[in-house]
């Protein structure tokens, strides 16, 4: 049996409310989540469920309104603004449905970029990109400016960038959904191959079928977690990541 | 925007050249007029400055001949020329104008800084000595005598005849007084020829800068007690008019180059517009920023960066406007030296990178603050 491994997220009782004219919105519902390093965790639901809220606020985008956030054992909801930051140039990785590149900037450019963020020199900054541009299959393309690539290429040329500061989470906001088929294919391929390394992956999705390829999966309904599968194994067996069995994490969260 | 930046630091540049250049005019002008040189004029009015410059008064007392003589004892005075002016009708072989005369005495060519093209000036002889000679300008020459040589000739002013014996040549200048159109003659000759004992102005010329003063104070004294113990007479050294005029133009020069900055200050207020539009234009690029883990102030600093390059860039295309603004202006108007100078060039090069500084602060910081999920949504 494989022993006790740290968690990596530890969501307790968080809440997320909006304010709508003189209306609270709970976009997030009391939510209780536990995520071990190294997971591929899907996340779906009906749009206004919440999913990407929270991706948001797991990623630190987005702060709760009421709840705890552990990471990595570290309390983040206490962090100012700049050590937020640094975790989120050095801990996660985000890729986009509408990609956001920067047009001006060539594909190597837009993947060199969280390096020259992080002030990384110049000389460390370039093979690091020229790995990614290959890995990623990108070669051929490097010095293209986003408006020159496909969809396909696009997501490729995001990916690169959330992972070359070697992040543990990549967190993937339906990555496909502007993509044709094939493409989206490929872009998930990609995905679960950097799993495979042992990046944790989390991805929301409205695709089914994408959806069904985690290894845990997740949904969500106004606000709160409607069913993880990962509870829907024998409940009393020892926590612990040891896939493809699901195991229970955490107590419940649905209702 | 940058053009708006370029516009305001040529404009400093500019308008302070013109200032500056107006006031080297006028100090150069002044120079020309011999260094040293202390002024002596009839009338003495309470209140300093240029009110009595202008003015050929009706005194109580006049200056005479004799108070010029009595004056040039002095060791501290190289030289001194007594001055009477008015005009007279000249004619010569039917041809006939009216010119301007001065009657002085042989020391006022080199008083004057003036040269001679032909001739001799006027004689070494005492001062009371009606000699008919006298010495023209280039205009004169050209006017009335035509292609044959004047020296030697009878040149008729007013109802009496003077020889010609000699030709100012056409450099040197003078304030109010155009070298090429006068008549010069012994002062006693004019004296005659305008009735009048009086006279216009007594120039000296002190040996050195530091016997300036002393030569004021000793003409002062001289002529009280020549004139019953009533001071009646101005006496003013050439650097304090100098410097009454530096002062003036200076004011003026800053007052111009503080209005210029104005513009720049208007350009600022561009770049602020500017800046925020484009903070708004790229929330979605901001908001990416914060995702990939910048902080706060890194964005701060890449929005204040960006417009300090722009407000530079403006700023030396400014620079590049304004001399060839300047370059222009020399070429029209030779006399004119339109040199920027420095201060005004660094003050406005310093203001404009400032104004970028100082007029990003507010959308860098609306920038820093952006929420990264809705500016990534575009909202």
């Amino acid at each position: 049996m494989p022993s006790l491994k740290p968690l990596m997220i530890e969501l307790s009782n968080i809440h997320r409310d909006f304010k709508v004219g003189d209306q609270s919105v709970h976009a997030l519902d009391n939510i209780n989540l536990s995520i071990h390093p190294g997971e591929y965790i899907s996340i779906m639901g009906p749009s206004g469920s919440g999913k990407s809220t929270l991706l948001n606020l797991i990623g630190l985008l987005d702060s709760a309104s009421k709840g705890t956030y552990l990471l990595n054992q570290q309390d983040v909801t206490v962090l100012h603004e700049r050590e937020k930051a640094a975790i989120r140039s050095q801990t996660i990785g985000f890729v986009f449905q509408a990609f956001h590149l920067i047009p001006r900037l060539t594909a190597a450019e837009n993947i060199e970029l969280p390096l020259i963020l992080a002030g990384i020199a110049p000389e460390q900054r370039q093979p690091r990109v020229q790995k990614a541009i290959s890995d990623t299959g990108l070669s051929d393309r490097a010095d293209h400016t986003p408006d020159q690539l496909s969809g396909g290429q696009r997501q490729r040329v995001a990916i690169a960038r959330a992972t070359i500061m070697q992040p543990k989470i990549l967190l993937a906001d339906e990555p496909t959904g502007n993509l044709d088929q094939k493409s989206g294919q490929d872009v998930i391929a990609i995905l679960e191959q950097l799993n495979q390394q042992g990046i944790s992956l989390i991805i929301v999705t409205h695709d089914a079928h994408i959806g069904l390829r985690a290894k845990r999966q997740i949904q969500m309904l106004d606000g709160r977690i409607q069913s993880d599968s990962h509870l829907n194994s024998n409940p009393g067996t020892s926590p612990g990541t040891s896939p493809p069995r699901q195991d229970q994490a955490n107590a419940s969260s649905h209702t | 925007m940058l053009i708006a930046m370029a516009i305001g630091v040529a404009a400093v540049i500019i308008l302070t050249a013109l200032g500056d250049g107006a006031r080297r005019y006028i100090a150069s002008e002044f120079s020309s007029l011999g260094t040293n040189l202390v002024l002596v004029f009839p009338g003495y009015s309470k209140t300093s400055g240029l009110g009595s410059l202008a003015m050929v008064n009706a005194t109580p007392r006049d200056l005479t001949l004799n108070d010029a003589q009595a004056l040039s004892r002095n060791s501290n005075i190289r030289r001194i020329a007594p001055m009477n002016i008015g005009s007279v009708n000249a004619s010569f072989g039917g041809r006939s104008r009216e010119v301007p005369v001065i009657g002085t005495s042989h020391e006022f060519l080199k008083l004057r800084h003036w040269q001679l093209a032909q001739g001799s000036f006027l004689p070494v002889t005492d001062l009371d000595r009606a000699t008919p000679v006298c010495v023209i300008g280039s205009k004169i020459q050209n006017e009335l005598f035509t292609a044959q040589s004047p020296l030697g000739q009878w040149l008729r002013l007013g109802e009496r005849r003077f020889r010609v014996i000699g030709v100012l040549a056409t450099e040197g200048r003078s304030i109010g007084i155009d070298v090429q159109d006068i008549i010069i003659i012994p002062v006693a000759s004019a004296q005659q020829l305008f009735n009048t004992p009086s006279l216009f102005r007594i120039l000296v010329e002190a040996k050195n800068r530091f016997a300036i003063k002393p030569v004021k104070q000793f003409i002062i004294e001289q002529l009280k007690q020549r004139h019953q113990g009533k001071r009646d007479v101005t006496v003013i050294t050439q650097d304090a008019v100098l410097a009454t005029f530096d002062r003036i133009l200076s004011t003026l020069t800053y007052a111009v180059g503080g209005i210029a900055a104005i513009s720049l200050a208007v350009a600022g207020i561009l770049i602020m517009n500017v800046m925020l539009v484009a903070v708004s234009q790229r929330k979605t690029e901001i908001g990416l920023l914060k995702a990939l883990g910048a902080p706060q102030t890194q964005i701060i600093h890449l929005i204040l960066f960006e417009a300090m390059m722009l407000s530079a860039l403006g700023a030396v295309l400014g620079l590049i406007l304004g001399e060839l603004g300047c370059y222009a202006l020399r070429q029209f108007f030779p006399e004119l030296p339109a040199y920027a100078p420095l201060w005004a060039l660094l003050a406005s090069m310093a203001v404009s990178l400032l104004a970028g500084l100082v007029f990003s602060l507010l959308p860098a910081r609306q920038a820093a603050r952006l929420d990264p999920v809705l500016a990534l949504t575009g909202k």
